[in-house]
């Protein structure tokens, strides 16, 4: 994943139909691991591309990434989807913690570094090495932003995700409080964990929410500066954010768009009204 | 904003002392060398003398023991995941029943410690110095005995007892050989190389675990009774 991806070829793993894909331009590129890495793991070839979406609870980050995985695949990309908490291993062992308050911010934390070097190992890795785009819903951010916030030491979560893989484009999307407030309060409503309730931020639930919300985003920003992240405004309509977004896919991949343009966004713009959309 | 648990940077805890009226004492030692014989005489005697005492074992919290028996079970588990299992499980215990008991001032003794980690995940490839850090949140012991065995004195020890060896104890996980016997002889080989070498780096108090029961209880009793004699009796 840290060279040009090769020129065609279905059998690493990409959908039949032409030939999309050009060589990237080299790029100065991190290291590819964010920390000691996986010693026993040998990764000699991840031809592969990781694009990761970060942005806080109800940012509007799996619509997005629908409408990405259908562009990407019409454009002839194998696409392996990956999500915080998904793995087989952890899922309901971190519901159930959840559910019964009896984590510590340490416990909290590891928790989440299981499911997730599940995920990069059993999925992951083993897509980037058979040429997949992996689209990542949150990565190790997510958890850098939350110990910033809870006040959890970072160097010690750092080193905890040193084992993983740095993504080659870190998209962000960028929502602010007011906005994500009315989103949530259409949806779901506010939940305990993502108002930050165990934090007594505030007097009730949408004190706790802006307050909680509003220290991540600002933690966001700085990562956004150490990690570079490609900041989209998340602020507008469905339709406006996923432009930005395969812009800035189309940019990192140096890919002409020849099908699945405009069309495409309008098709998925039809699909459940959420409220917010265009 | 409750700041309610800060962190140190990792690689501190375990080298400072810690600030608690209680005493942590903790075993060390490949499966078979008689550190659980030991942990459990040494714990009799303490009663005997009037001290409180609270056990804890490796692996027994119950808020990872769904995600570990199904990882175990289906094959699951790689070096990393488990290695952030025996970690979660470990935190648990620390901040739940560790920390508290050692602030109540009980003598806290722990079957196996951060150096079991130390010991078989690195000998299962995870980084040494990773592994280090995920456990630099862990409360430094007052007194850290390795029980050294022979891999086939403690290969013979398991046989006796209880006949049959377990899968990830004999490392098969690794597939190192598809020999039992022999992959629990290379795997555990691993570890006695990990575990001498943190004698030195933490100060691990050596004993041959190949000497007779009670000569090496005396030994233990006479570590123990140095750590605790300004401590009054609870």
């Amino acid at each position: 994943m840290r060279e040009p991806l090769p020129d065609g070829g279905d059998s690493d793993g990409r959908l039949p139909g032409g030939d999309p894909l050009r060589s990237t331009t080299p790029r100065s590129a991190p290291p590819l691991w964010l920390g000691e890495g996986l010693p026993y793991v040998n990764t000699g070839d991840l031809s592969g591309k990781l694009i990761t979406i970060e942005g806080t609870d109800s940012s509007g980050r799996s619509t997005q990434m629908k409408g990405l995985r259908e562009w990407l695949e019409v454009q002839g990309y194998g696409v392996v989807e990956t999500g915080w908490t998904r793995s087989e291993l952890m899922s309901e062992a971190i519901n159930v913690a959840k559910a019964g308050h009896q984590l510590n911010r340490v416990t909290f934390t590891l928790m989440y570094a299981i499911d997730f070097a599940d995920r990069l190992e059993n999925q992951i890795i083993p897509a980037l090495e058979s040429g997949f785009v992996v689209l990542a819903d949150r990565y190790l951010y997510t958890a850098l932003a939350r110990a910033r916030v809870r006040g959890i030491d970072e160097e010690w979560v750092r080193a905890l995700y040193g084992f993983a893989i740095q993504p080659d484009l870190v998209l962000y999307l960028k929502v602010d409080a007011e906005t994500l407030i009315r989103r949530v309060l259409q949806g779901d409503g506010i939940e305990y964990w993502e108002a930050g309730m165990d934090l007594n931020l505030g007097e009730d639930p949408y004190d706790s929410f802006m307050a909680y919300q509003s220290r991540l985003l600002d933690v966001f920003d700085e990562l956004s500066g150490e990690f570079g992240f490609r900041i989209v405004d998340g602020n507008r309509s469905i339709y406006e954010i996923q432009q930005d977004l395969r812009r800035e896919i189309r940019e990192f991949l140096d890919l002409e768009d020849t099908q699945g343009g405009v069309l495409e966004i309008e098709e998925f713009t039809r699909g459940p009204a959420t409220g917010w959309s265009r | 904003m409750t700041r309610a648990q800060t962190l140190p940077s990792p690689a501190s805890k375990l080298v400072e002392p810690h600030p608690y009226p209680g005493r942590l004492i903790i075993v060390e030692g490949i499966d078979g060398s008689g550190k659980s014989t030991q942990i459990a005489l040494a714990q009799r005697w303490l009663h005997a003398r009037g001290f409180r005492t609270f056990f804890t074992e490796w692996n027994s919290s119950l808020l990872v023991k769904s995600a570990s028996r199904m990882g175990k079970k289906k094959d699951l588990l790689t070096p990393t995941t488990f290695s952030l299992l025996h970690a979660t499980d470990f935190a648990d215990r620390l901040y739940y029943k560790i920390v508290p008991a050692l602030k109540a001032g009980m003598i806290v003794l722990a079957d196996r410690y951060a150096y079991t980690a130390f010991g078989r995940d690195v000998a299962r490839g995870v980084s040494p110095r990773w592994v280090r850090a995920l456990y630099s949140f862990a409360v430094r012991p007052d007194v850290a005995l390795y029980f050294r065995v022979p891999v086939d004195v403690s290969l013979e020890r398991i046989r006796r007892g209880r006949a049959k060896i377990k899968y990830h104890e004999a490392g098969m996980d690794l597939r190192l050989s598809d020999d039992v016997y022999e992959s629990f002889r290379l795997f555990q080989g691993r570890i006695i190389q990990e575990y001498d070498g943190m004698v030195d780096e933490f100060g691990l108090q050596v004993i041959d675990a190949s000497r007779e029961i009670d000569d090496q209880q005396q030994q233990v009793r006479d570590l123990l009774g140095a750590a605790l004699r300004d401590t009054s009796y609870a």
